[in-house]
């Protein structure tokens, strides 16, 4: 077996051995106290190829790719590099072998430049040592220029869009000179048309002999970028096929096992009345002159790009960041919302964005995410938590939304991201709301889970919760809602019945 | 990472736990270990036992009531990922105030020259009172202004000190009533740490109070979306910080029968090394006050024991410091190791 040292020394070497394979993974098995992540589970890319992993999630493609990316040892198997044995033993091991990863969580650093952030650890120097701007700047320019990206590579990274943020990374992957590219889910920040961008990107470094594995949830997307994809389910390899010779309907069913008969239980409910009604709501700077009725059974989808001011519209009705004008009147009454607080007093609920950070409390455990936010307002009496009776209600929630969980202690960091989100959509039922916000209610999560939540909207829409559902896929948005407003930078560009809304329209109102 | 939970995995009912250590634990095992090594170096150079010594037990844990009193706010400070560097001036200004309404009547009156014999309730609630005002600045510069809470104690830090030396310019006080100088006497200051340590173990674990402030050190802004008061919850958290810096105060006074404005410098820092030795994470979030206490108890130890061994004071502290920072190390990479069990 060959030190990654000395197969660095090979790689730079130029001699480096033909192989049918890039990578091969054998047997490979890893488990974690009372889990076994991956049982047996083999992998192969081929040069010049893109390899989607789908699974749902906490089916083992995540602990895979971190066992390829060093992050991993695995506990028993075989990993081979271009047909030679090799034994990776940390993150920057495998990038001095041609292997980066580009996680789901950005790892950038938000008070550097991008060309900072790209060369970090590999800083041009000049002749007195210092870091040598010119040259960095003039580094970076080159690459973004091969990638076709525009990006001001003096740019500070907080002040970039996600979507730039997630070029960035994608670029310092590149700047590695990687043979093997692994992307998780990098679509998932991105608008049509900066995916678009990622995939000319993805192709010409399959044209230049790389392999990329790709990780994603988006059926569409493999069918238009992968040439071969591997379905794994509980941390078990499942197959291994060319995206030609496959359906969706074939991957759905290897992934979950079962038919999945209805993407979208959308039940027809009788809407009521008007429960919350808006007029030209604004946050200065943000977005303007918002307005719309929601009603009592209603599933009002947002759509519109990222970055069109649908999660302000979001967060200015639960008061997270307070409308600077504009009315709210909750049945009938006008209501300033200057808080979450006051929000939730009115019975609004709002599952935000950002799961890990304005979401979960990641280092507590189940119990205490679900408790949170009713615990403001019930199960207290004297200051004291009935703790009893609300673990009891938070267990049956646990149970009717399927948490998977060895029980509610479980640190909510060590669940897949679909359990996490069935906890925090958990956190705000407890609440019992008359109007819930969601906000990228699936994001990141396995198509079972997210049937699953959208199973549990309808039924909430049927019981005569109002909801308002920001989505960024198209499907989810044209499958759930019963009307669907179209914001374009800042503004409402359209409000579409269902039977008149399809994918053109909403296209044509939200990139005007 | 994501852990898959194996579903065939038969359900666990809630709350009877896996068999876990709870996280005192090993801080606790720290402690009986920092104590043998006593034990056993007492044996071989000074030819006695430290720890079957009843009397030495007492005062080991009676010398760090003071610390420990403010260790417990420093805690609810630090579970909110915050900082409190003012305690140690707190407890120099409350034992300023507290002294002067705490005096006899036949004593030397530096500030109050009529001043008659007060109840004992009188000079304690106004040292609380003192230290309650400063801990309401604290927390209201933090939560209202956006301060770090590194910079707005630092500035308490700063002007308690010299409100404590203005007092009386620098005059020390002493002479106090009998029922004062009860508060510092015998066993009451260890009492009065234990009682309040008990109090806030109970806030800690079975109020709202306690829910929210782990809440809010864990993640800020999923607290404030899911309805907390972040603001206010953390003038409420350190306001009790200052109060309890200010019943330090009072303890203090009424050990030493007097007041000296230089009275509590470094307390802070005493206060915090307890708490991260008893496994506060300074992110946030973690925390417990029976660590603290147990924590705080390390440290009383090493300063008894180094004593006990004749090792000398200034060689002392430079054992201790290191000492402190080995013993969060090691609880570090235990938790970490447990982290990825």
């Amino acid at each position: 077996m060959l030190s990654p040292t000395t197969m660095k020394a090979v790689r730079t070497s130029g001699a480096v051995p033909h192989a049918p394979y890039l990578l091969e993974v054998d047997h490979v098995r890893k488990a974690f106290p009372g889990v076994v992540a991956l049982d047996d589970v083999s992998f192969r890319l081929k040069p010049g190829s893109v390899h989607a992993l789908m699974g749902e999630n906490g089916a083992g493609k995540s602990t895979l790719m971190k066992i390829i990316a060093g992050v991993y040892t695995p506990d028993a198997g075989e990993f081979r590099l271009r047909g030679i044995d090799i034994r990776l033993t940390s993150p920057l091991d495998a990038l001095e072998n041609g292997i980066a990863m580009i996680h789901q969580e950005l790892n950038l650093m938000p008070y550097m430049t991008v060309a900072e952030n790209i060369w970090i650890r590999r800083e041009p120097l000049n002749r007195f040592g210092f870091v040598d701007h010119t040259k960095l700047h003039a580094m970076t320019q080159r690459l973004f220029d091969t990638l076709r990206i525009d990006i001001d590579p003096e740019a500070q990274v907080r002040d970039l869009s996600i979507a730039n943020r997630q070029m960035v990374e994608i670029a310092k992957a590149v700047s590695f000179n990687s043979d093997v590219l692994i992307m998780d889910e990098p679509t998932s920040a991105l608008t049509d048309r900066e995916v678009g961008h990622l995939f000319r990107i993805i192709r010409d470094l399959r044209a230049q002999g790389k392999g990329i594995v790709y990780i994603t949830h988006k059926m569409n997307e493999l069918f238009e970028i992968a040439d071969e994809v591997s379905v794994f389910r509980d941390g078990k390899y499942i197959a291994t096929k060319a995206s030609g010779d496959v359906t969706r309907d074939d991957i759905i069913r290897m992934m979950v096992g079962r038919e999945i008969t209805q993407m979208f239980p959308k039940e027809d409910v009788a809407i009521g009345d008007v429960v919350m009604s808006v007029q030209n709501l604004s946050v200065r700077g943000i977005f303007e002159n918002v307005s719309f009725d929601l009603r009592k059974g209603e599933i009002l989808g947002i759509a519109g790009l990222v970055g069109s001011g649908r999660s302000n519209v979001a967060e200015a009705l639960f008061g997270v960041v307070p409308a600077t004008s504009g009315t709210i009147t909750i049945e009938g009454q006008n209501t300033v919302i200057d808080s979450p607080r006051k929000a939730m007093q009115q019975g609004m609920a709002f599952l935000t964005e950002d799961r890990k950070e304005t979401g979960c409390f990641l280092i507590l455990n189940v119990l205490e995410n679900m408790q949170a936010a009713v615990l403001t307002r019930k199960y207290v009496a004297g200051g004291v938590v009935q703790q009893a009776q609300l673990s009891t209600d938070c267990e049956a929630m646990s149970a009717a939304l399927r948490v998977k969980t060895p029980d509610l202690n479980e640190r909510i960091e060590n669940l897949s991201g679909g359990n996490q989100q069935k906890v925090l959509i958990g956190r705000w039922l407890l609440t019992k709301p008359r109007i819930l916000i969601l906000d990228e209610p699936t994001r990141g999560i396995d198509v079972g889970a997210k049937s699953e939540i959208h199973r549990l909207i309808s039924k909430l829409a049927g019981e005569g919760v109002a909801v308002i559902m920001i989505s960024s896929e198209m499907p989810e948005i044209l499958g759930m809602s019963d009307r669907i407003l179209v914001m374009h930078e800042g503004k409402c560009t359209g409000i579409l019945d269902r039977a008149e809304a399809d994918q053109i329209k909403i296209m044509e109102l939200a990139a005007k | 990472m994501t852990v898959q939970i194996n579903p065939s995995r038969a359900p666990t009912p809630a709350f009877s736990g896996r068999r876990k250590l709870p996280p005192e634990a090993s801080i606790l095992m720290v402690m009986v270990g920092i104590a043998l090594i006593f034990e056993v170096l007492g044996w071989i150079f000074i030819g006695q036992s430290f720890l079957y010594n009843f009397q030495r037990l007492q005062i080991i844990i009676l010398q760090v009531s003071v610390i420990g009193i403010i260790a417990i706010g420093v805690t609810q400070v630090i579970i909110t990922s915050g900082i409190d560097l003012s305690s140690g001036s707190v407890v120099g200004v409350t034992v300023m105030v507290a002294a002067s309404f705490a005096q006899s009547s036949s004593a030397t009156h530096v500030i109050y020259p009529s001043l008659v014999d007060l109840p004992v309730i009188m000079p304690v609630l106004i040292g609380l009172a003192v230290g309650l005002a400063v801990g309401l600045i604290n927390g209201s510069l933090i939560a209202y202004t956006g301060i770090p809470p590194f910079i707005a104690t630092l500035g308490t830090y700063v002007s308690a000190r010299g409100a404590a030396k203005w007092y009386t310019k620098g005059q020390p006080i002493s002479e106090f009533t009998s029922n004062f100088d009860f508060i510092g006497s015998g066993l009451t200051p260890t009492l009065i740490f234990l009682a309040v340590a008990l109090i806030f173990q109970i806030a800690l674990s079975y109020t709202r109070y306690g829910k929210f402030t782990y809440a809010i050190g864990a993640n800020r802004q999923a607290a404030r979306v899911s309805g907390i008061n972040v603001s206010r919850h953390l003038v409420t958290v350190y306001a009790i910080a200052g109060l309890l810096s200010g019943l330090a105060g009072i303890v203090a006074a009424a050990r030493q029968d007097s007041g000296q404005s230089g009275m509590g410098v470094g307390y802070e820092l005493d206060a915090i090394a307890a708490t991260v030795i008893g496994g506060t994470s300074l992110t946030g979030g973690v925390g417990r006050i029976t660590g603290t206490v147990i924590g705080t108890i390390i440290l009383g130890i090493l300063t008894s024991g180094f004593t006990f061994l004749r090792i000398d004071a200034y060689f002392q502290e430079i054992i201790k410091g290191g000492i402190i920072v080995a013993a969060v190390v090691a609880d570090q990479y235990r938790q970490r190791k447990r982290g990825k069990a």
